[in-house]
């Protein structure tokens, strides 16, 4: 059975990467280079080691940006999922932070914050933080009451009702939201690059585009994609070996 | 017990034959507009089982809910024990309609559950826990998950849950309601040896009067609209007869007749 899910994986790989060279060689825009010259490009920049010069700069915002917004958001889900005065106060915040235009915010944060490390912290942040928030504080909220009331019903205390009922019945939709915030923040990640300074891999982006050397810019644009790829299936093996009767529902009777 | 009669209406006199291990005292229970509950008393004999039947919506879960701690009554009081009560407690385990297992937990953490939330170590509730799936006939799926076993399994699992905390008094909301018909037989005849060999006991929600009759010592008819109990009978003749022979005895059919009689008009 893994086998299977590993071959299909590998097969839509292909045909994509397929569709790709195909649209390459039509060309279905000059500016766009086939699938080959890309992973060209890409083994050139990782021999002479750009790829990791511009890595070592644009995971320093992607990781803080990501850890804050895991840990914090998580913490602030369950407050708010747990506590009616806080969803009050709290959830109109994200849900704004949510829907607002980030391109739009940006001007204000490098105003407030200046052009460094702190404004591209914050962008990942804006991105990530509000969908983690929101799953975490809604599936904590949607804890069957039934689960609730026997916990109760067989004496555990307040404490253990949230660490051993309401968490664990919320991961699947809290991971799922470590999913969606983690996506948002590799394209806040960028998004920051690409919109307050040039560096890192967004560096690399702007400037192939600027001098035309196209393979290169969609190189660095494959190479965000598949890390981010990487580290979701790393977070679902980790959601997997956490929880394991998760993973399937009841079956009907 | 030498009772005959088939039939009596819960009186002073009556009351006093057995000893109580659970009392209702005037219960009343609101939902905002709705009352559930109005002015219900009702004794529990101790180590007998006691059903609560009635048609749906006539609060036999919410009384059943406010012995277990679970629901504060709007007034009058449950003692357990002679003891007053307030919360959850030690002396009752519930068992629940929707079984309310958790998930992720293999059948061996759930049935160990009541017993880690008080603090039991890890090995000696593993121990209880294996002895009570052992009982309940689940041997060999210790590490199965819940979603892996049938609804009848499922229940096993609620059970032995509530077995392995050693409450004196079990409350089960319609338990068999959510298992297949030859499953609740089966489970049917299970009660009835648990009853005889725990010295338990039981307060059973049902809404069959088939299965009413067949596993209790006494049922409490409740009627909604007021919600009331309106008659409490004993059945007392078929009880030693045999599993096999219950369904055909002529008290078992009178009294599932008689009951009928009492709920049709209640039954559209
Ligand atoms: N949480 C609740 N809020 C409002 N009304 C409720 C609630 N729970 C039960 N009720 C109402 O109280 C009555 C009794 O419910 P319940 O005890 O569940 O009945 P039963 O278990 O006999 O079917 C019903 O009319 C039901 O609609
Ligand atoms: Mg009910």
């Amino acid at each position: 059975m893994p086998n299977r899910a590993l071959f299909l994986k590998l097969l839509s790989a292909a045909i994509l990467f397929g569709a790709w060279e195909v649209a390459g060689r039509i060309p279905v825009s000059f500016a766009f280079p086939t699938f080959l010259e890309s992973m060209r490009a890409l083994f050139a920049m990782t021999l002479d080691g750009t790829i990791f010069t511009a890595y070592a700069e644009t995971l320093k915002p992607l990781a803080i940006g990501v850890a804050i917004s895991a840990v914090l958001g998580i913490a602030i889900g369950l407050w708010v999922g747990l506590s009616n005065t806080f969803d009050w106060l709290f959830s109109p915040i994200f849900i704004v932070m949510q829907a607002a235009p980030l391109a739009a915010l940006i001007p204000l944060l490098v105003l407030a914050y200046g052009i460094g490390l702190t404004s591209k912290v914050l962008v990942v942040c804006i991105m990530a933080m509000p969908v983690i928030v929101l799953n975490t504080s809604g599936a904590v909220r949607n804890t069957p009451e039934s689960f609730k009331e026997m916990g109760r019903s067989f004496l555990a205390s307040e404490t253990s009702i949230i660490l051993r009922i309401i968490i664990p019945a919320a991961s699947p939709v809290i991971f799922a939201g470590l999913r969606l915030g983690i996506s948002a923040g590799f394209i806040g990640a960028i998004l920051s690059e690409l919109k307050i300074t040039p560096t890192g891999v967004g560096d690399i982006i702007t400037y192939s585009r600027s001098i035309a050397d196209y393979p290169s810019m969609y190189a660095a644009i494959f190479s965000i994609i598949l890390l981010a790829v990487l580290f979701l299936n790393l977070l679902e093996k980790i959601e997997v070996t956490l929880f394991k009767g998760n993973q399937r529902d009841y079956v009907s009777n | 017990m030498t009772m005959s009669q088939t039939k009596e209406t819960l009186t002073a006199a009556g009351a006093a034959e057995f000893e109580s291990a659970v009392s209702a005292r005037n219960i009343s229970k609101n939902y905002g507009e709705v009352e559930a509950l109005r002015d219900m008393s009702l004794e529990f004999p101790r180590g007998q089982l006691t059903s609560l039947l009635g048609p749906s919506g006539c609060g036999k879960t919410t009384l059943l809910k406010i012995i277990a701690g679970l629901l504060e009554p709007s007034s009058g009081e449950i003692e357990v024990n002679g003891k007053r009560v307030t919360g959850p407690g030690p002396d009752r385990a519930f068992v629940f309609q929707d079984f309310a297992l958790l998930p992720w937990a293999t059948v061996l953490r759930n049935v160990a559950f009541g017993l880690e939330m008080r603090g039991v170590a890890a090995s000696e509730r593993e121990a209880r826990a294996e002895k009570y799936i052992k009982e309940v006939g689940l041997a060999g799926f210790e590490n199965s998950y819940p979603h892996e076993l049938s609804g009848g399994m499922r229940q096993r699992v609620g059970l032995a849950r509530a077995l392995a905390v050693d409450a004196q008094v079990l409350l089960m909301d319609e338990p068999f309601s959510a298992v297949d018909e030859q499953t609740r037989r089966k489970f049917q005849e299970d009660l009835l040896q648990l009853v005889q060999n725990e010295n338990k006991t039981f307060i059973f929600v049902t809404h069959s009067i088939e299965e009413a009759v067949y596993v209790s010592d006494q049922i409490a008819i409740l009627l909604p609209r007021p919600s009331r109990v309106s008659e409490i009978i004993r059945p007392s003749s078929f009880r030693n007869k045999g599993v096999d022979n219950i369904r055909r005895d002529p008290e078992y059919l009178d009294i599932v007749d008689e009951i009928w009689a009492s709920l049709r008009s209640y039954v559209e």
